[in-house]
């Protein structure tokens, strides 16, 4: 066995530093998310902090145009993030805006920053099939019902996630993701453009639930909680009876925290 | 054309109330992609293809002046005479110089979205000329007097029915009822054939113009680009300066991956290119040939900060991979060039101040640069015209001022954790029992389409602080 291969099983008593950003969604509306994040970056056998200073990543900002508001807030979340050895993201969006826009809006030395960062920045499913490859409990988890799953754009596109959450979830709870129609188009969060405009977001996110309904599953899930705040939204509005949780949740098995906008007293 | 890219969101509005075109737009884009993606796999290595192709296209526009020079010779050298259009006016001027010179009365067009730009169809009806377009899309439009809604196919926006109503009324049909589309094409077809064969101008665009030997080439489905070429006595291409490739092996590449990208045909029907007027001896062609090279601010865009956008192929595979051109349609976007492609180049072309709607109807995706043959990163592109945008204060000061206040709390850990710690928990309370608002003051934007999720009890910092392990705790 070469070091290469032996480097892929962290199973040794070695554990790695993982630094959780996690995301200002997930801090305000999910803190399920963040706390299920720690469990399964642990299982995962690795030490896991949280930089007490860090707010949100500044996509807002960014995606509306605002760079000169968002250079500051970029340099900051560099400083607090970059004495990790490794940093975890449970939003393809959130990391992807570390690893692919950070370089693209800085310059000089805090674009070199940017690029050591991104190169240790990693979305929660990926640094778990990839870098900390996680193992499943000896004893079986909750018995996890059918489920769909969306694929967030940015996670897709800009950091090729596709197969890893599909993986994880064969792998930890032996489901198989029931795929939904259409499921590379966008379901219309979108960011500031949900609330920009409405009415045409509001006819995304209907087509992306119709397509998640269709599949008969009872969740629907996915890695970025931005659309799925926007899905689980449309989904009550609806009145459908469809779960609505982040893929971290399923993945340590919590189902007693009530859905997304659901108050658990049905 | 008249302008009204800024009441996009009004215009989208409408859009989305008319179901039965709404209806056809989904189905559209659900079958474009799965065509394209097909014809793609089948060509080979994508990805290797579009950087050569962009490699091609930077090249040329980094050598510009050269090739353009270049196409000159060799275009004048075929007999062809050379025209240079600073602007839309100049263009439509020249055009109608060389129509005068030959007293001529009738003009046949093919699709081209160049004179869309110029609004040269109804300057020529202005002074005299009858001009007929002669594409099929065009000319279905031209008859409902409407304008294109996408630039590959500019009548999808008309259902088969309503071209034969148009027809009816249009067409002196008699006995006939036109009852399929073959009907309705060979209606249109024998209309058309008149017109070709009496018109004394043709005027076609260019999709590529080739420095090395001066010729123009020019893909169509139809045929028409021919019929306008060689049946009048006097062709006119009109095309804009970005257009040029230096070698005929790079319009072979380009040809690689346009239709695929465009209709998911491995080749148009007709592919051909035009060398000059007719020589002793040919059977057929016109007599005199121009070539008017249109400007219009690209010179300004290759210095510019979105020479890029100069890249693009014109494929259309952007505006069918776009989930908001879907919703919506072309006709939305209130000016020639609709979808990703129209967002970046209408404020360009025009001015963002009357279309800076555009670049924000986007999601960030990244559907259509993922597909696009030029690889042009069309969100980053549309996100830097939002910058734009914002540096000019265009976008509503609310909107400006809100994200500034936001980037800087976000900067400030204790105050952000302090009214974190406030708010969070006090909108916990108030949508505990449904679990969602239906309504939110600050919020109306979300709320009109969609439930607000009500956080849960306390933020994560709060509950991580207090040494919690789950937030049921
Ligand atoms: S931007 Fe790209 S995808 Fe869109 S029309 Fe141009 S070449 Fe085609």
């Amino acid at each position: 066995m070469n070091e290469q291969q032996h480097g892929d099983h962290p199973a040794s008593n070695e554990s790695m530093q993982v630094s959780l950003f996690v995301t200002c969604l997930a801090d305000l509306f999910r803190p399920a998310v963040a706390f299920a994040s720690i469990k399964l970056l642990e299982q995962a056998n690795c030490e896991v902090t949280v930089p007490p200073s860090q707010t949100c990543c500044g996509q807002p900002a960014y995606n509306s145009g605002d760079y000169e508001a968002t250079v500051p807030l970029a340099r900051k979340v560099i400083e607090i993030l970059e004495p990790a050895d490794y940093v975890v993201v449970p939003s393809g969006s959130c990391a992807g805006m570390i690893c692919q826009h950070y370089p693209r809006l800085l310059e000089g030395e805090w674009r070199d920053r940017a690029l050591q960062l991104a190169s240790k920045t990693f979305e929660l499913t990926t640094f778990l099939t990839q870098i900390a490859k996680i193992q499943p409990l000896s004893e079986q988890s909750t018995e996890l019902p059918t489920i769909t799953y969306h694929d967030a754009c940015a996670g897709l596109r800009e950091l090729n996630i596709k197969e890893q959450p599909r993986q994880l979830l064969q792998e930890l709870c032996g489901v198989a993701v029931k795929e939904l129609d259409q499921s590379d188009v966008c379901c219309g969060f979108g960011g500031t453009f949900c609330a920009k405009m409405p009415e045409i977001s509001g006819k995304m996110v209907g087509d992306k639930l119709d397509n998640a309904l269709a599949t008969g599953a009872k969740i629907l899930t996915g890695g970025d909680l931005g659309c799925l705040l926007n899905l689980a939204g449309r989904a009550q509005r609806q009145g459908e009876d469809l779960e609505i949780r982040h893929i971290a949740e399923l993945l340590c098995g919590d189902l007693d925290t009530p859905p997304i906008g659901q108050s658990g007293q049905r | 054309m008249e302008q009204r890219s800024n009441t996009f969101l009004d215009n989208a509005s409408e859009a989305l109330k008319n179901t039965g075109q709404a209806k056809r737009r989904d189905s559209m884009a659900r079958l474009t992609p799965l065509l394209r993606s097909a014809a793609i796999e089948d060509a080979g290595d994508f990805e290797s293809l579009r950087q050569q192709m962009k490699q091609v296209r930077q090249h040329s526009l980094d050598n510009l002046a050269h090739y353009l020079t270049q196409f000159e010779q060799e275009a004048v050298h075929n007999g062809n005479r050379m025209h240079f259009a600073r602007d839309a006016e100049e263009l439509n001027s020249i055009v109608l110089d060389i129509c005068q010179q030959h007293d001529a009365r009738r003009v046949v067009k093919g699709k081209s979205m160049v004179t869309e730009e110029t609004g040269l169809n109804s300057f020529l009806q202005r002074a005299g000329l009858d001009v007929m377009e002669t594409d099929l899309g065009e000319y279905i439009i031209q008859q409902a007097v409407e304008t294109p809604s996408h630039i590959v196919t500019p009548a999808l926006h008309k259902s088969a029915e309503e071209v034969r109503e148009l027809f009816k009324d249009k067409h002196d049909l008699g006995p006939r009822a036109l009852e399929d589309t073959t009907d309705m094409v060979a209606e249109a077809r024998q209309v058309l054939r008149e017109h070709f064969l009496k018109a004394e101008v043709g005027i076609i665009g260019a999709n590529a113009l080739i420095a090395e030997n001066g010729y123009s080439m020019l893909v169509t489905n139809e045929g028409n680009g021919d019929l306008c070429a060689n049946l009048p006595k006097t062709l006119i291409v009109c095309t804009t300066i970005d257009r040029i490739l230096p070698r005929a092996e790079d319009a072979t590449a380009m040809l690689r991956l346009l239709a695929r990208s465009a209709t998911g045909q491995s080749q148009t029907a007709y592919t051909s290119f035009y060398s000059g007027p007719s020589r002793d001896g040919d059977v057929d062609g016109p007599q005199e040939t121009h070539i008017v090279l249109l400007d219009n601010a690209r010179s300004e865009m290759l210095t510019g900060d979105y020479r890029e956008m100069l890249e693009c192929i014109r494929c259309g595979a952007c505006l069918n991979h776009c989930p908001i051109f879907a919703s919506v349609g072309g006709h939305a976007y209130g000016w020639v060039y609709p979808g990703p492609m129209g967002s970046v180049l209408t404020p360009l072309l025009t001015s963002l101040e009357q279309s800076n709607a555009l670049p924000n109807a986007c999601t960030s995706c990244g559907r259509c640069a993922e597909v696009c043959p030029a690889d042009i990163p069309l969100p980053d592109l549309l996100r830097d015209l939002r910058h734009e945008e914002t540096l000019e204060k265009l976008s509503p000061s609310r909107w400006r001022l809100g994200l500034k206040l936001h980037a800087w709390v976000s900067q400030q850990p204790w105050l952000y954790r302090a009214l974190t710690a406030t708010i969070i928990p006090l909108l916990h309370l108030m949508g505990r029992r449904r679990g969602s608002f239906t309504r939110l003051p600050f919020a109306s934007g979300w709320t009109n389409e969609r439930n607000f999720p009500a956080p849960q009890k306390k933020t994560f910092m709060q509950l991580y602080k207090a040494g919690m392990k789950k937030p049921n705790e």
